[in-house]
């Protein structure tokens, strides 16, 4: 691959950090691997004397390869929650001892029957003021906290989210530090039941855990006390604003929309540079077999996936700026930006996710029987990604967040307020009031080979999709009593409302980042990539645009031919593109991707490893097959 | 509602009241339809017996498979293979019988020896009386065990480019098998990598310096006496998959490997002594061995793991309540939202759907084979479009539903522990295995491509293909959105899409200035029609068999709603293929919403007995989440505790955080 740079050699051959094929191992090896990366790292940043957390994140990445491991929700959740919710005399108390890892941390929220509602989490932190101690409990089977990482073996503490009452009320969820393990011989404390969730889909390195709490005592002084605080005769002191943790949700969300990008990115990669190395088929009679990737049903399969790659890149770069942006304004106490950023980022998150999710299975299809393999990589990018779909708000609930903030918007408008940012498309609405017709129905002149005209079509389709679900909501609001009933019964449509209108973004930030690129031949194929994102998108979703009237029967066929010119177009710079992305074949971690292209005799070096060719005999030979042959 | 009566065990172990009560709403018998499902009640009595038979003994217990590495996995599957001859015995089934569908459908491949029936099998069809005579007999007693290599490295779904070579040597009277570079190696076979004593090997055969093309030959890979490989054959295990962990799948390379004359199959074509090659009948004939393959797979491949996921995914669904639908109520049951069951009725809808199909791609493929035994070749080129595109088109609508009842059950359906993720990693293989299925959908467009043309100059064309000739341009005559639950209406639109992007490929083709790049511009496109030709076939035959229902005990009526169901969705789906030059209008496609939105909040009433219907046992669902008595989080908190990272003490801690903390501890 490219050459590494000095610094990340010295990390990635380092002997300490070697291990055999991680495809090879079983759980608890990896389990264990990934322990001992941590723990070497640890004492490494601390000879080291890295301190920086965006040096500590550089190393990790290189450590782990850019895989999950057990300290990840220490150092991503725990520290970060004692930083922002914890009193200076918590501070005192815990942070040190938690950056210097005498204290390993986890967050434990997620309950074995109560996920995304967060308000239906059912343990229970009781104060009891004789003894100013709180008193936890796991009164159910569902209320056991389940799928914390590092919370299986790891951990020796966990901030655990639990309905607080205090005087005989509930207060509503709060955040402990728990003790669980002791110190020293890391046994459970009395009164603690903990362990490892078992095998999952991926995350084999991870110790997901469950814990469920007896009558467990903690002093009162373990409750985070930033905000809401309990008194020692059992008072209770409400937080001054709860809008702030809008902000921790918007940062995360932002984090998995750059993880979409990378991810997809990852299998664009793999899958474009196997297709250019494997030959099938032929094209020509008589001629040899071609790349596959000069197939078009192959083309049509992965370019307007690396198109996405791209788009998400740079959506992932917006939010992330504009969270910056207001995050001064919200230390200032401006919230104003904030619901329509987190009602943004919630659909986004979403929407980014299921479309990475399905592409990467997409790119590993495209790579017939070998991406099934565990040498191509695929198989890992899938599995580890694919529970960003349901982790950090399950996706059907974050478009519907979305939806309610576009149907307020909505309202708004139908009552002659103006609305601003990325919905000011549904203030047009207040001037069609005066015409009977859909909103969309105004002509809307759509040039197919300009990106600012694709922003005009798909804004009409969203707009035409707000007001149909908005209207339908309304419908049932007049047949029905119950408001919750009537959102359900409409929650299809406001899906597909919340759906539109992320893909409208998208496609706006995709062509506003266009005029931002200076060097004229990178911005040439940007475009490239923007028309076919964005011409794709119609493509797949014709039946929206024809309904609305924004495209003819006519324009319908130019763009399904516009689109496969693209794809020709863009095939010589394919493989270029996903060179762009610049990952290493270490942090690839596939035969099939890799940067120089020898494949074949690479997956065979590979299978030679593999733990059932550890002897040329197998001992189930001599086991089952000797003597049933035997026998019979 | 139909009391249906509810299992024992359940009973007594007391099933989850919110289960209980889906199960009290029922519209039809749910016995009824299990036997319906089954082909008549005594199939479902003997299956029953059969399940039992296998479920009461513990060397089939499949509880730990989450738990083993790939060699525990293999080793088990091996055992559990051997097993199963000795329990063939006890029980007098037999490799014919009627049982053993039943018997691998509850195994659902979790077992070793699957390609040695393929070995079998190819030999049966494709040697000749001698040959069979002489391997069948070994190969039955397990004396021998096969495999059955194709696929190399290099070469998949295009089998005229394989590299293998076998080169006939008169004065031997023997092949000479090579492997001649890397990407010729054979890769993927199953039982290859560690247990097969013998394979069949596909190679290009010369005789006299000429190709003769693709043939398969019989070679013993490993001794009889101690299982080491045969001089000049490398072969081993090609590593860990996304699933088949217990199949070894290996790899295999030849060199100048001999085997005799007569181990060419050749019921169609044999090499004679003095090197005259000669063929009798169709070389179609190879083909249709894949052909009937691709056919066999659907059933218990790739319909199984749907109807499996559905029974999952449906049960747990009526389990877990998350957020409040009305205030002060309580948590609602997640199968109450419309996104939930938009997710997951479909899926089922298609299951049914696909299972009807199935029936029906049999009963063609039973009747196709009669006339090929009497080497009457007419109908092969149909049946061969139709098993490249229902296999295509069932894998990849079963590999996507799979993954949406997967992810529709949140976190928990990501523990192994669901059973999700298996059946997930497994069905989704299919649409690789036996064909890729972009290829194989453009092996069907080209055969409707082709009758098109011929019915276009008035030649006689396939009866499953004549609509295609019909073409009358008109609008869909729906007023309401009752008008789409009517078949005739949903059905004419269906047909009149397929023909119409039938139709306007045909032109684009022959307007292409060099016909192979025309079609290589058109294939986009292509794979689009070829599917929307399996769309409306599948919908027909959902339709003709509804209609052929009786109703009593409700069940007409109940599968008329999943066929509506299934119908309605995919023009929901798809809906610009469907307004497109205006056949539906956008005031209709409306309509078709709302009926569609409407018959979820109707089939939801019936979504767990439908699911029972299925009639899995807890043990062959594996999953903690889909048990029939609904008890999801204790199962899963005690299946949990058995995990081997909880039983087993982790070194981890002893050797690398101790060390972590002490190091601090001591300088505190």
């Amino acid at each position: 691959g490219r050459r590494l740079g000095e610094r990340e050699a010295l990390v990635i051959n380092d002997p300490d950090f070697q291990h055999e094929d991680l495809n090879f191992l079983s759980r608890s090896q990896r389990y264990e691997q990934a322990i001992r990366k941590s723990s070497l790292m640890v004492m490494k940043l601390r000879e080291h004397g890295i301190a920086d957390p965006d040096e500590i994140y550089w190393f990790k990445s290189f450590v782990h390869r850019g895989r999950p491991e057990p300290l990840d929700l220490h150092l991503g959740m725990f520290l970060p929650t004692l930083l922002t919710q914890a009193t200076p005399e918590q501070q005192d108390r815990f942070f040190m001892p938690a950056w210097n890892l005498e204290i390993i941390g986890t967050y434990a929220q997620t309950e074995m029957g109560h996920g995304t509602h967060l308000r239906g989490l059912e343990t229970t932190a009781t104060y009891d003021p004789a003894t100013q101690e709180f008193i936890l409990n796991s009164p159910t089977v569902t209320s056991i906290k389940w799928w914390p990482g590092g919370l299986g073996k790891t951990s020796n503490h966990a901030i655990v989210l639990a309905q607080l009452y205090t005087q005989g009320q509930c207060k509503g969820l709060h955040a402990f530090i728990v003790p669980i393990r002791q110190l020293g011989t890391h046994e459970p404390l009395p009164g603690i039941t903990v362990g490892d969730i078992g095998p999952k889909f991926g995350y084999d390195e991870m110790d997901n855990g469950y814990l469920k709490m007896d009558n467990f005592r903690i002093p009162r002084e373990n409750m985070l006390m930033k905000y809401a605080q309990v008194e020692p005769d059992g008072t209770y002191v409400k937080p001054l604003n709860d809008k702030l943790t809008y902000g921790t949700m918007v940062f995360i969300r932002s984090i998995i929309v750059g993880d979409s990008a990378r991810s997809l990115s990852r299998a664009c990669t793999i899958a474009i540079r196997y297709s250019a190395v494997r030959h099938q088929s032929e094209l020509k009679a008589g001629e040899p077999e071609p790349q596959i990737l000069d197939y078009q049903t192959q083309q049509y399969k992965l370019f307007p996936l690396l198109a996405t790659a791209y788009a998400f890149h740079f959506v992932g770069a917006y939010i992330k700026d504009t969270y910056r942006r207001i995050s001064g304004d919200i230390i200032e106490g401006d919230l104003s930006e904030l619901p329509e950023l987190h009602a943004l980022t919630a659909g986004l998150k979403a929407f980014t996710s299921w479309t990475a999710n399905a592409g990467i299975e997409e790119c590993r299809m495209a790579c017939g029987g070998h991406g099934y393999s565990r040498c191509s990589g695929l198989p890992d990018i899938y599995v580890t990604f694919t529970p960003s779909c349901t982790y950090e708000g399950e996706n059907t609930v974050m478009m519907l967040q979305t939806a309610r903030f576009l149907v307020k918007s909505y309202t708004q408008v139908s009552s002659g307020q103006r609305v601003t940012g990325m919905v000011s498309y549904l203030n047009d609405l207040s001037r069609q009031r005066i015409q009977p017709q859909h909103v969309a129905a105004r002509p809307v002149t759509v040039r197919i080979n300009d990106p600012i005209s694709l922003v005009e079509a798909y804004k009409a389709r969203a707009a035409r999709l707000v007001e149909a679900a908005a209207k339908n909501l309304q419908a049932e609001l007049n047949h029905r009593k119950s408001k919750e009933d009537a959102w359900n019964r409409t929650s299809v449509d406001l899906v597909r409302a919340s759906e539109a209108h992320c893909h409208y973004v998208i496609v706006k930030l995709f062509t506003a980042k266009l005029s931002e690129i200076s060097n004229a031949a990178v911005r040439a194929v940007m475009t490239e990539l923007c028309l076919l994102y964005a011409l794709y998108g119609i493509s797949k979703n014709t039946g929206d645009f024809l309904q609305a009237g924004i495209l003819t029967d006519t324009q319908v066929n130019q763009v399904n031919q516009h689109v496969k010119e693209l794809l020709a177009i863009i095939r010589p710079n394919a493989v270029a593109l996903v060179d762009s992305f610049d990952f290493h074949d270490v942090h690839l971690g596939s035969v099939l991707g890799r940067y120089d292209g020898n494949v074949y005799e690479n997956m065979f070096e590979w299978a030679k490893k593999s733990p059932l060719n550890k002897t040329e005999v197998h001992e189930s030979f001599h086991k089952h097959l000797k003597p049933m042959q035997a026998k019979l | 509602c139909f009391r249906n009566p509810v299992h024992m065990d359940s009973v007594l172990s007391g099933v989850n009241p919110d289960l209980a009560s889906e199960r009290l709403t029922a519209s039809f018998s749910v016995e009824k339809l299990t036997a319906r499902l089954d082909g008549g009640a005594e199939h479902t009595r003997m299956r029953r017996a059969i399940v039992e038979a296998i479920e009461s003994d513990p060397a089939f217990s499949r509880e730990n498979q989450y738990f083993q590495s790939q060699n525990e996995r293999y080793e088990a599957a091996v055992r559990r293979a051997v097993h199963l001859q000795k329990k063939m015995r006890e029980m007098g089934w037999t490799e014919n019988g009627p049982e053993i569908k039943y018997i691998y459908r509850w195994l659902s491949g979790d077992i070793a020896f699957l390609l040695h029936r393929v070995f079998m099998r190819s030999i049966s069809v494709l040697g000749s009386d001698k040959q069979v005579a002489k391997w069948i007999p070994l190969a039955t007693e397990h004396q021998i065990i096969g495999s059955y290599a194709q696929t190399e490295l290099g070469h998949g779904t295009y089998l005229q480019g394989l590299e293998t070579t076998a080169v006939f040597d008169i004065a031997t009277q023997e092949f000479l098998l090579n492997t001649p570079k890397i990407s010729a190696m054979k890769w993927w076979p199953g039982d290859m990598g560690r247990s097969a004593t013998h394979t069949v090997v596909f190679a290009q055969l010369y005789v006299h310096g000429k190709c003769y093309g693709v043939h398969p030959f019989i070679v013993q890979i490993r001794s009889l006496q101690d299982h080491s490989p045969r001089p000049g054959v490398t072969v081993g295990d090609i590593g860990p998959k996304m699933n088949f962990e217990h199949t070894d799948n290996g790899y295999l390379m030849l060199q100048n490997v001999r085997v005799p004359r007569e181990n060419m199959l050749s019921r169609f074509c044999e090499v004679q002594p003095d090197g005259t090659y000669v063929r009798w009948g169709s070389q179609k004939i190879n083909y249709f061995t894949m052909t009937t393959v691709r056919i066999s797979i659907l059933s218990d491949e790739v319909i199984l793991p749907l109807m499996k996921a559905c029974t999952i995914a449906i049960r747990y669904s009526a389990v877990r309540r998350q957020s409040k639908l009305k205030p002060g109520e309580q948590e609602a049951k997640i199968l109450d939202y419309q996104t939930q069951q938009q997710k997951l009725l479909p899926q089922l809808a298609a299951a049914y759907a696909f299972h009807f199909i199935n029936i029906y791609l049999h009963e063609l493929f039973d009747r196709g084979y009669q006339e090929i035994q009497g080497r009457n070749f007419d109908s092969l080129p149909e049946l061969h479009a139709f098993s490249s595109g229902f296999k295509a088109m069932v894998t990849q609508y079963c590999t996507s539903g799979v993954e949406i009842c997967l992810r529709a059950c949140g976190g928990h359906g990501y523990s192994l522990l669901s059973g999700l993720p298996s059946l997930y990693t497994r069905v989704l293989a299919s649409c690789i295995y036996e064909g890729e299925n972009t290829v194989l959908f453009l092996q069907t467009a080209r055969f409707l491509i082709k009758c098109f043309m011929a019915a276009s100059a008035g030649q006689p064309i396939p009866p499953s293909v004549t609509y295609l000739s019909s073409a009358k341009p008109g609008k869909c005559p729906a007023k309401d959105k009752l008008d789409f639950l009517s078949p005739d209406v949903y059905l004419k639109a269906y047909e009149q899409m397929a023909i119409r992007s039938v139709t306007k490929l045909q032109h684009l083709i022959q307007s292409g200035a060099e016909k192979h790049e025309a079609w290589n511009q058109c294939t986009v496109q292509l794979v689009k029609a070829a599917q929307a030709h399996c769309h409306y076939i599948t919908v027909k035959i959902f339709v003709e068999t509804v209609e052929k229902l009786d109703n009593k005990a409700g069940i007409q009526k109940v599968m008329k709603h999943l066929c509506d169901l299934f119908a309605l969705h995919g023009i929901f789906s798809n809906a610009g293929d469907f307004l497109y030059d205006g056949y539906l209008s956008g005031a209709q496609m409306d309509l078709v919403t709302a009926s569609y939105l409407d018959l979820l909040a109707v089939i939801r009433m019936d979504a767990v007995p439908l699911v029972d219907a299925f009639d899995f046992t807890d043990k062959s669902l594996n999953s903690a989440l889909g048990s029939y008595d609904g008890q999801v989080y204790q199962r899963l908190y005690e299946w949990a505790q058995k995990s081997p990272t909880n039983q087993q003490v982790s070194p981890a801690y002893g050797k690398y955080l101790k060390p972590l903390l002490q190091n601090r501890l001591s300088k505190l």
